[in-house]
């Protein structure tokens, strides 16, 4: 069953195309990864998935629901919740309040307080110590606590590793497969190449705002996914991309 | 003996202007908008307690009951109709947005009420000239332990609601991050009306202690946002409890200042404001933060 269905979506900053016409499906329990270099759109695509951006053109529906024009927070309450980039905690709200601010009321499963602080047992101790005051490690598994409160139906994960140790990266990955064995819908960027490959059923990989490679994980040559990363073998487009 | 009492008027008075600044206080620290018609926020709350007491002939109190939530209203949709559109258009846009509707306040109030001054002092009770002579130069009116009361009460309310309940966790999320708040579900429309509500609710208090106090005409407006918003940036902007100090700090300033030569009263209020101005953004970028 289709859960999500991105259609001919286009999103601008002023006169910059971040994403050109996107298409894609996301079916129910599947992990999907972007990809992509920096600047291919990756993070304004989730975004306007999640309703922080307004797209230019184009449809989002979700569970069967135009959603394009809903603002973010009835998004959530439908049940898509963004892991934004750079963790975007509140930082003087202490661990579970910033967990308890984020339970929005309707949606019932298995998400709370104590649930999130069992997935991620770091947080444990934490959890009267204000946002700011964490590692970066903590605040991570804090702000995918946070998204999870509102027990989403798709999880939108915006590079979960950037700027963590190797090690504090595996931690979260670990409590993420938690998250994800239990039948979650996720799609999530990631900048590393191997572990997108090993998490995810489904690779999209992005550039300079076009989707250029897409399919299963197992079925993908790390060598095509790495030209389409690149855009090393392109066929040749008319005119400098913006 | 006389500089005690100067003191213990200034915080009294400092009490009163806390309370004014309070709101002025919590719309920037939650929404970065200066209010410009908080002032006149306030008088119009004065005169809608004013025309309760005349058609009812009710106690300024009881009349303050009756206005408070016509003034909650008024708040919520003063955010929702004007100045939620100006928010969209930038930072200049919501204070010509204010600076507009105080105009248009002051005007309104002159034309139903003509430019009398009027006082709410009459109809508060005997409660209002009542004092406690503690020595020959020392005396407590019972009118300034009110304001104080009130002050720190109001104050704490707000310190709890914003520490202890979702809605006042909500309120700190989208002060800090309003779009992280959205992702979060939280709807910052709502969120920056009940701020607003709040604010315009507490200001139209201010307006109370105003006319119980002294006289109001419809231009007086003006002169209490000044005193507000000195308080609230002596106080540090955006922060709670310094809105409070900051008040105090104010009164204090003027009391202490009309004890040098009375003509120095608001002057010394002015160069108090002044001084902090300098001493904390002088040369520096502003920091903005909301109370915790």
């Amino acid at each position: 069953m289709t859960l999500l269905t991105v259609d001919e979506l286009d999103c601008r900053y002023g006169l910059l195309q971040a994403v050109r016409g996107v298409s894609f499906d996301i079916a129910q329990g599947e992990i999907v990864a972007l990809i992509g270099a920096n600047g291919a759109g990756k993070t304004t695509l989730l975004r306007a998935i999640a309703g922080a951006h307004r797209p230019h053109s184009g449809r989002v529906t979700f569970d069967g629901a135009d959603v394009t024009r809903l603002p973010a927070h009835r998004r959530v309450s439908l049940g898509i919740a963004l892991v934004p980039e750079g963790r975007r905690l509140f930082p003087s709200l202490t661990v579970e309040e910033n967990l308890r601010v984020a339970a929005v009321g309707k949606r019932r499963g298995r998400w709370n307080v104590q649930a999130v602080l069992d997935a991620f047992p770091l947080l444990q101790a934490r959890r009267k110590m204000p946002a700011a005051n964490l590692s970066g490690g903590e605040q991570q598994a804090v702000a995918i606590g946070r998204a999870l409160m509102s027990n989403p139906r798709l999880l939108l994960l915006d590079e979960v590793s950037l700027g963590l140790a190797p090690v504090v990266v595996d931690a979260v990955y670990r409590s993420l497969a938690n998250v994800i064995s239990e039948g979650a819908t996720v799609l999530l960027v990631e900048q590393d190449l191997t572990r997108a490959l090993r998490v995810a059923g489904r690779v999209i990989c992005m550039l300079e705002g076009r989707v250029v490679l897409e399919g299963a994980a197992q079925s993908l040559d790390r060598n095509r996914v790495i030209d389409a990363y690149f855009g090393l073998r392109r066929p040749a487009v008319g005119g400098a991309p913006a | 003996m006389t500089l005690v009492n100067a003191i213990v008027q200034g915080i009294f008075l400092g009490a009163f202007y806390a309370v004014l600044a309070c709101g002025l206080s919590i719309m920037f620290g939650v929404m970065r908008i200066i209010n410009l018609a908080h002032g006149d926020v306030a008088v119009l709350g004065a005169y809608l307690a004013f025309v309760v007491v005349e058609r009812t002939g009710a106690s300024a109190f009881v009349a303050f009951g009756v206005a408070l939530p016509v003034m909650l209203l008024l708040g919520y949709l003063l955010q929702v109709t004007v100045l939620e559109r100006s928010l969209k258009a930038g930072i200049l846009t919501p204070l010509l947005a204010t600076f507009g509707l105080s105009i248009v306040i002051q005007n309104l109030l002159l034309i139903a009420f003509s430019p009398d001054v009027r006082s709410l002092g009459g109809s508060a009770g005997a409660f209002t000239t009542a004092s406690w002579h503690v020595t020959g130069e020392l005396s407590i009116s019972a009118l300034g332990v009110l304001v104080l009361v009130v002050a720190v009460v109001v104050f704490g309310a707000l310190q709890l609601f914003l520490s202890y309940t979702r809605a006042g966790w909500a309120m700190r999320a989208t002060a800090e991050d309003p779009d992280a708040a959205e992702l979060v579900g939280i709807d910052s429309r709502s969120v920056y009306a009940r701020a607003t509500a709040i604010a315009v609710a507490i200001a139209s208090l201010g307006g109370l202690f105003l006319g119980i106090r002294s006289v109001f005409d419809p231009a007086s407006g003006p002169t209490q946002l000044i005193f507000a918003f000195e308080a609230v940036v002596i106080g540090g902007m955006g922060s709670l409890w310094g809105t409070l100090l900051g008040g105090i700090a104010l009164g204090l300033a003027q009391t202490l200042g009309a004890q040098l030569h009375p003509q120095f009263s608001v002057l010394a209020g002015h160069l108090l404001f002044l001084a902090v101005l300098i001493a904390r953004f002088g040369g520096g970028r502003m920091t903005l933060r909301v109370a915790r």
